[in-house]
């Protein structure tokens, strides 16, 4: 019993979060940078921060992931980053060759004030940027927001530095932030485009980057990730899609600043639901209409629920992660038949509560959820405590509930440092509700299997 | 060995004051180390004739942490020890951090040791207590009395009874007290009564009324303390009763900060407004 000392009795705490549903900003920024062709990423700070970020990333997405730090000493500390980044600008392109260096800045660099506008104009100014090379940056303090902020803070920056401004006549292409989601779930997006005959332009784009193909030879830059000529394009889009609030609505704001092309925020397309009203949308938007072999999919999604129904219907689940997540599979659930009946995000952002209301407040009454600051996986392993749950779903952390209170749990969300498979298959999309669906049936089944008498136990369910 | 920390409002006279006041206790055969916690490194310039000396911070960024105690420490006027911490230029890094980072390495240099004999150790700190960093020199084991340095200017006043806020929350922990206020004058009306009855409201002590004086200036221009550049001057005298008083000092307290409004009474009872 690893958290046997955590009570059923939920005090109204003040200050203090325990195990928290949340982690740094750059480890966002770092991600979301990983979605730029021939990007390296630059952590400016001490080199523990971006040790400890590159090492979250690698162990979910089970890929090396390379970035380069300022390493700051004490002397940095006290005189500010400046000649720290411009010596990093200086030998990361003379040693690693990227085509872009995207810039996050750490606690430390953010509280002694350190000015990344300033210094990456400085290197510009000062000949630093080799022709035809560029730097962006992002201001990612972690005392501020989550992950997620990170993720949101470098997706805008991205449209912000790199979009084309005054482009009167939009082309017919639109613009897709995915969100924080796998490298699988934005290759299956784009299949959906694909099969719609949309062009679109997706930044960040992790596919081909963070799920790179095995070939027998390194590539310091795979050769995913959205380039700087489409970023740039990005500014000409007819309209930017923005899967996700939390993620995604700063780039698209910042790209409706810059670019003047129009945005619309829309849940994660994860569930039937949500599948659909961003393909409604993105066909609308395009004229473009959704092929049959979509349709079909979706079908299918919909005839296995239909089929499994007296498996799904009324159980009770834990979820817990980040916003956007969150609210798109309470979605779900709830077209499933299950009860979304405890949500926790360590994610801020008030607009979660209305959100949730929205989903859940009419299908499961009794749902708890709660977001920011102390909504942490100790409140949630007391709400289970006082009404237990059939199944979880979340990331690795549930692991010592899920043991601790033997119910079934499946993986999903950021991070998953126990299980492999996440960064392949995709849970977006009609596809990724099928799996899903499997997914849960799996957990559930297998326990209905383990704990059944012998004379209930049944070869066909 | 007595640790002082020196602070008040930017522009008080804060370094003019505590290299003065060390002159004066030097000529009585202390012996003083002053340690400058400002960025401009301008808080030993009159007992040394000048800026002539490398920062600890300048000594850690050229050399590493491969620094010795003879490389930041010079000697200066009546064998005083004269330090400056050092610090980014304006609008840049972390000046607080600077303060801590050059304190820990004076201690580790050992230039706090026994067998250095010093009687006296003062930090001039720079302005108002703007972070944790400028609290440096009150923290736990440093600095264990203050004096702050005030004249009867309504921001000067205010920036005094900040600073005491500041030392509240430190006199618990740290053991620090406040050892009085050095009325700096500037020929504010009723300035002596005015300050005796802040310092009487705070609980402490006005420990001297150092009155204005042109002679200051012209010693400052020739890099020298007014006991330094001319000894006989009347100036010299009020501080040396400054260092004398300081020498014998009794009254420590842990102040009481006014509210705002008491202190805008005090300067409608006692001030311009009157």
């Amino acid at each position: 019993m690893l958290l046997k000392h955590t009570t059923a009795d939920v005090a109204d705490r003040k200050a203090l979060t325990i195990n928290p549903a949340k982690t740094c900003q750059p480890i966002g920024a770092m991600y979301a940078a990983l979605g730029i062709h021939g990007c390296m990423p630059h952590s400016h700070g001490s080199q523990g921060c971006c040790a400890y970020h590159r090492s979250a990333l690698t162990r979910h997405y089970k890929e090396p992931v390379m970035a380069g730090t300022s390493s700051f000493t004490e002397g940095a500390s006290v005189f500010g980053g400046q000649a720290n980044l411009l010596a990093a600008f200086n030998n990361i392109f003379s040693i690693y060759d990227p085509d872009v260096v995207a810039v996050h800045s750490t606690c430390l660099s953010e509280t002694i004030g350190d000015d990344l506008a300033q210094i990456t104009q400085k290197a510009i100014d000062e000949g630093k940027i080799p022709e035809g090379k560029t730097v962006i940056y992002a201001s990612t303090p972690s005392y501020v927001g989550s992950h997620v902020t990170g993720f949101s803070n470098m997706c805008a920056a991205m449209a912000e530095q790199m979009a084309v401004e005054g482009v009167e006549v939009k082309s017919p292409t639109i613009n897709v932030v995915p969100g924080w989601v796998e490298p699988a779930d934005m290759r299956e997006i784009k299949r959906l485009l694909k099969a719609m005959k949309v062009t679109s332009i997706m930044f960040p784009d992790t596919s081909d980057v963070l799920d790179a193909p095995m070939t027998g030879k390194h590539q310091f830059y795979p050769r995913g990730g959205v380039t700087l000529n489409e970023l740039r394009d990005s500014g000409k889009s007819r309209k930017t899609y923005c899967l996700g609030s939390w993620a995604s609505a700063a780039a698209g704001e910042a790209l409706w600043k810059k670019s003047r092309v129009p945005f619309e925020e829309m849940s994660l397309p994860i569930g039937i639901k949500a599948t659909d009203r961003f393909l409604a949308a993105v066909s609308k938007e395009t004229s473009c209409p959704v092929p049959q072999s979509i349709t079909d999919e979706r079908g299918r999604l919909v005839d296995m629920v239909a089929d499994m129904q007296n498996y799904l219907s009324g159980k009770r689940v834990a979820l817990w992660g980040d916003p956007d997540q969150l609210l798109s599979l309470a979605e779900f659930l709830i077209d499933l038949d299950m009860k979304p009946v405890y949500m926790v995000s360590g994610t801020p952002g008030k607009a979660f509560m209305a959100k949730m209301e929205a989903i859940v407040g009419e299908a499961v009454p009794e749902a708890k959820y709660k977001n920011g600051e102390r909504a942490d996986m100790f409140l949630m392993h007391q709400w289970i405590k006082e009404e237990g749950v059939d199944l979880l779903i979340g990331n690795t952390y549930g692991k010592y509930i899920s043991r601790d209170e033997d119910i079934p749990f499946i993986r999903a969300g950021f991070p998953i440092y126990d299980r492999a498979g996440h960064s392949y298959f995709p849970t977006v999309g009609y596809a990724g509700g099928l799996r899903l669906v499997e997914k849960i049936l799996d957990a559930l089944m297998d326990r209905q299997d383990r704990d059944s008498t012998e004379e209930k136990f049944e070869l066909v369910m | 060995m007595r640790k002082i920390a020196i602070y008040g409002k930017g522009g008080i006279g804060k370094s003019t004051t505590t290299q003065n006041t060390v002159a004066g206790l030097a000529e009585m055969g202390k012996k003083v180390m002053v340690v400058g916690c400002d960025p401009k490194a301008d808080s030993t310039r009159l007992l040394l004739g000048g800026l002539a000396q490398k920062t600890v911070l300048d000594t850690l960024r050229d050399e590493g942490e491969d620094v010795e105690l003879e490389d930041i420490m010079k000697t200066g006027y009546g064998n005083t020890s004269c330090t400056e911490s050092g610090g980014p230029e304006p609008g840049v890094g972390c000046a607080g951090r600077g303060i801590i980072t050059s304190i820990n390495m004076l201690e580790q240099l050992g230039a706090y040791d026994a067998d250095k004999n010093l009687d006296y150790a003062f930090y001039d700190v720079l302005g108002d207590v703007v972070c944790g960093g400028f609290a440096m020199p009150i923290r736990d084991g440093k600095a264990q009395e203050i004096y702050i340095v005030v004249s009867g200017e309504m921001m000067a006043m205010y920036a005094a009874n900040n600073i005491c806020k500041g030392i509240v929350k430190y006199a618990d922990a740290g053991g620090v007290r406040l050892g009085g206020l050095i009325c700096n004058s500037r020929n504010v009306d009723n300035e002596r009564q005015m300050i005796e009855e802040l310092a009487r409201q705070l609980g402490t002590q006005m420990i001297h009324f150092v009155p204005r004086e042109n002679q200051v200036q012209r010693a400052e221009i020739n890099r020298k303390t007014v006991i330094d550049y001319s000894p006989e001057h009347s100036q010299a005298d009020e501080y040396r009763m400054l260092a004398k008083k300081i020498d014998e000092n009794q009254m420590f307290v842990v102040p009481k900060p006014l509210e705002i409004e008491e202190l805008e009474k005090l300067l409608i009872d006692f001030g311009i407004a009157n």
